[in-house]
């Protein structure tokens, strides 16, 4: 079987990012969860909150090192697999992946390592004052990403000049249309699968007893940021959604696969999208929902595929996407207020709940893996929408090189994915007292100095 | 600014580079040397690179980064010719990264194994930085010699590597194992020299003006203190590793210091063989730059992060200054 390279580097390119994407989406919400403990422990000196974070920044420094190595590879991947990227778009990204590695790379990276090994070696204070940074730092590396990614999704401040993009200006490069909401929507993902992270851990290590006060602190702070934040991330997703079928009519189009442009469009429940015969088999169909959702009208007009004849995504994987993104939010929504309104009537959790908040762990990642795929694969066939096609900008490798370095990244991201999350169960059942005493106590200085 | 930019940006990849070696080289050193060691020197080791190696791993990250920002096109074209090298280190630097952590978290049955991938994948980056470089100076050509003189700069990148990682240890441990790190250099003192010869003799070989530049007089005589400071500082070092009171009363950083001064000296010989080119005989850094709007832009940034990344990479340094102690990955 003879498979086209730039199919490949495509896959190549989904594997790595979405094995990367994994690992942020935990430590951008997780430093600010760990910054809370720190603090809530600075104010009350309770044993237990020292816990939750001694607990939490061993499996934050995993997820630090799995985001960061990974992320390595994609700096690379720019110049290895698509060299017509930065050719072409060069004076746009350039400037903005530079920034996120002055301003946040260096910042994180080097802040972690007090804040992981420092603590008997500056104040309280500065410990303090290293997890805002590295806070801070995660968050900053989310701003300068996301604007790229925004950028190429609805460009703005720009000219070309012989085909290469030219800066025009920064403002409206940085804070393109799509940026504010694509940016709060990932920030409020990373809160919420960190939430769903440690609320289940939690859950889990209480069906075992380890760690009583500690385990239902952390489990609590899980349920009352997951309750807070789900309906916000879905009227967040609500604006960007509106956002999109300004810019990106095709991405709605096809997220909602309207094959034919119409007003009071149905919204489509299940249904298997078929591009051959531009139609939806076995529709389940509520009527004007779509319009309702989309112009907040039920007779609005939404536009369909039939306009973007050859340049709209493909529909299958993006329909589907989007119902499974919309699946899984309903579902962290319903459980995180069960949760809640058990925890605060109660002040205890069922057994069901435990084993259902379990079971959503991971929720997060299905989540924004989902959605992020609605958002890239919704952007094709265009790297930058209305400028560069994806396929103008790869580089001329033979399939056996992509292929055979594809089967390499996929074996080892299969190992270390199980290695992560073997990981956290082997940590799991641990209480923090038993993982933490070396850097609790003074350090045990094994050689001082001559 | 068109004619300043490009060169302004040379010089800044050029430092992030040298920082990446001189920091990062270390602890991948530290790395390769992990199986050498008994089981709880193999912690005191790590421990002694742990809260560092993050930060010096993103060097290299700002160092193609530049390359990416300013010179757009040779970064597509260096990166497409090294595919295969550049994606074996990113493997390599993936498994040493993560295990790390995973060492210590996985279990107890499973140190060994990720004990095992630290030291691989330390290896295996440095090998394939080796080659990279190899394959760079010969002005990325698919010749044979090119291949052989790569393969040659991958065997012997990796020793300068552990000597900076001797350097290292005998900086931050003390007793057995620092005695052991004196033992290690003396091995990895000699193709080190050969790899550092190797690629001083293979630029002018490979390019007739970048010989015309260093051999006529009288630009001959104001290169020499290069080659001069070079050979002293290797001379010093095997002078102490075989006289080992060398290093004693606080001079233990002798053969850290004087592996970095022959990096610089290196890395200033190379950045005056290549100048104005970034890929040799192939294109210019004029030719490659991104706009100057977008360089200016930029370098806003560069100018005010760089000092103060500077600042509070001095910082941590500071305070995990001295000898290491046992700290807990777990």
């Amino acid at each position: 079987m003879d498979f086209d390279p730039f199919v490949l580097a495509r896959i190549q390119f989904a594997t790595n990012i979405s094995f990367h994407i994994l690992f942020p989406a935990i430590s951008i919400g997780l430093a600010w969860i760990l910054l809370f403990f720190r603090v809530r422990f600075t104010q009350t000196g309770e044993q237990a909150w020292e816990y939750a974070y001694l607990f939490w920044v061993k499996i934050f420094a995993l997820t630090f090192a799995m985001g960061v190595v990974s992320g390595i590879t994609m700096s690379f991947q720019f110049g290895t697999n698509w060299p017509g990227f930065m050719e072409k778009a060069g004076n746009v990204a350039g400037p903005l992946l530079g920034y996120e590695v002055l301003s946040a790379f260096f910042l994180e990276a080097s802040f972690l390592g007090i804040m992981l090994f420092g603590k008997d070696r500056v104040s309280n204070r500065m410990h303090l004052i290293s997890a805002l940074l590295v806070a801070l730092g995660t968050t900053l590396s989310a701003f300068w990403i996301l604007s790229l990614n925004s950028w190429m999704q609805t460009p703005t401040g720009y000219y070309l000049e012989n085909g290469v993009v030219m800066v025009d200006s920064w403002m409206e490069v940085i804070f393109n249309p799509s940026f504010p909401y694509r940016f709060f929507h990932m920030l409020i993902a990373c809160l919420l699968t960190s939430a769903f992270l440690i609320a289940g851990v939690s859950a889990w290590r209480a069906l075992r007893n380890v760690d009583g006060p500690a385990t239902w602190k952390v489990m609590k702070t899980g349920v009352v940021i997951a309750a807070v934040l789900a309906p916000v991330q879905i009227f967040i997703g609500d604006l960007h959604g509106l956002n999109t079928l300004e810019h990106q009519p095709a991405k709605i189009a096809a997220m909602e696969a309207v094959w034919e442009t119409e007003k009071g469009a149905p919204f489509t429940v299940f249904g298997l999208p078929d591009e051959a015969s531009k139609s939806n088999r076995y529709a389940i169909e509520v009527p004007y929902a779509a319009s309702l959702i989309l112009t907040h009208d039920p007779m609005g007009e939404v536009k369909g595929l039939n306009e973007f004849e050859g340049e709209h995504p493909p529909v299958a994987i993006v329909f589907w996407s989007f119902r499974i993104m919309l699946a899984v939010g309903g579902l962290m929504l319903l459980v995180a207020w069960w949760a809640a309104w058990q925890l605060r009537n109660k002040n205890t959790a069922t057994k069901p709940l435990l084993y259902s908040l379990a079971a959503m762990t991971f929720s997060g990642w299905v989540a924004v893996l989902a959605g992020w795929y609605v958002t890239e694969i919704g952007r094709q066939p265009w790297i930058v929408s209305g400028v560069l096609k994806v396929q103008d900008v790869v580089a001329e490798h033979s399939s056996a090189t992509v292929g055979g370095t594809l089967f390499g990244y996929i074996l080892l991201y299969g190992f270390l994915l199980a290695s992560y999350i073997g990981a956290l169960l082997n940590l799991s059942r641990k209480p923090a007292a038993s993982l933490s005493l070396s850097a609790i106590n003074a350090p045990q200085t094994v050689n001082k100095e001559v | 600014m068109e004619y300043w930019l490009p060169i302004i940006y040379m010089g800044i990849m050029g430092l992030a580079l040298l920082i990446y070696v001189i920091l990062d080289g270390y602890d991948l050193g530290v790395g390769m040397l992990v199986p050498l060691a008994g089981e709880a020197e193999k912690d005191m080791m790590i421990a002694s690179i742990g809260p560092f190696w993050d930060a010096n791993e993103t060097w290299i990250v700002l160092g193609v980064g530049v390359l990416l920002i300013a010179f757009p096109t040779a970064h597509g074209i260096i990166l497409t010719s090294l595919y295969l090298p550049v994606t074996i280190m990113l493997m390599g630097l993936i498994l040493r990264g993560v295990a790390f952590d995973l060492r210590v978290k996985a279990g107890d049955h499973r140190r060994g194994l990720w004990n095992k991938a630290f030291f691989a994948g330390s290896l295996i980056s440095s090998s394939a930085q080796g080659w990279m470089l190899g394959a760079y100076i010969t002005g990325l050509q698919a010749s044979t010699t090119s291949l052989l003189f790569s393969a040659l700069i991958a065997m012997t990148l990796p020793a300068l590597y552990l000597v900076l990682g001797c350097g290292w240890l005998l900086m931050k441990t003390d007793g057995e194992l620092r005695n052991k790190a004196i033992g290690w250099a003396r091995m990895a003192i000699w193709p080190m020299g050969l790899g550092l010869f190797m690629v001083s003799i293979a630029t002018p070989l490979v390019s007739s003006t970048i010989a015309e530049k260093w051999f006529t007089l009288p630009n001959a005589l104001y290169l020499m203190p290069i080659p001069m400071i070079c050979l002293f500082c290797y001379g010093l070092i095997v002078a102490a590793l075989n006289k080992p009171t060398m290093l004693d009363k606080n001079r233990s950083y002798l053969i850290y210091v004087s592996t970095v001064a022959i990096c610089l000296m290196a890395s200033l010989g190379l950045a005056y063989s290549l100048f104005p080119d970034i890929i040799i005989g192939g294109l210019t850094i004029w030719e490659s730059a991104a706009s100057v709007k977008s360089l200016q832009f930029t370098l806003v940034g560069v100018v005010i992060t760089l000092p103060v990344i500077l600042f509070y990479t001095y910082f941590v340094y500071r305070i995990f200054h001295g000898k290491a102690t046992a700290l807990s990955y777990e």
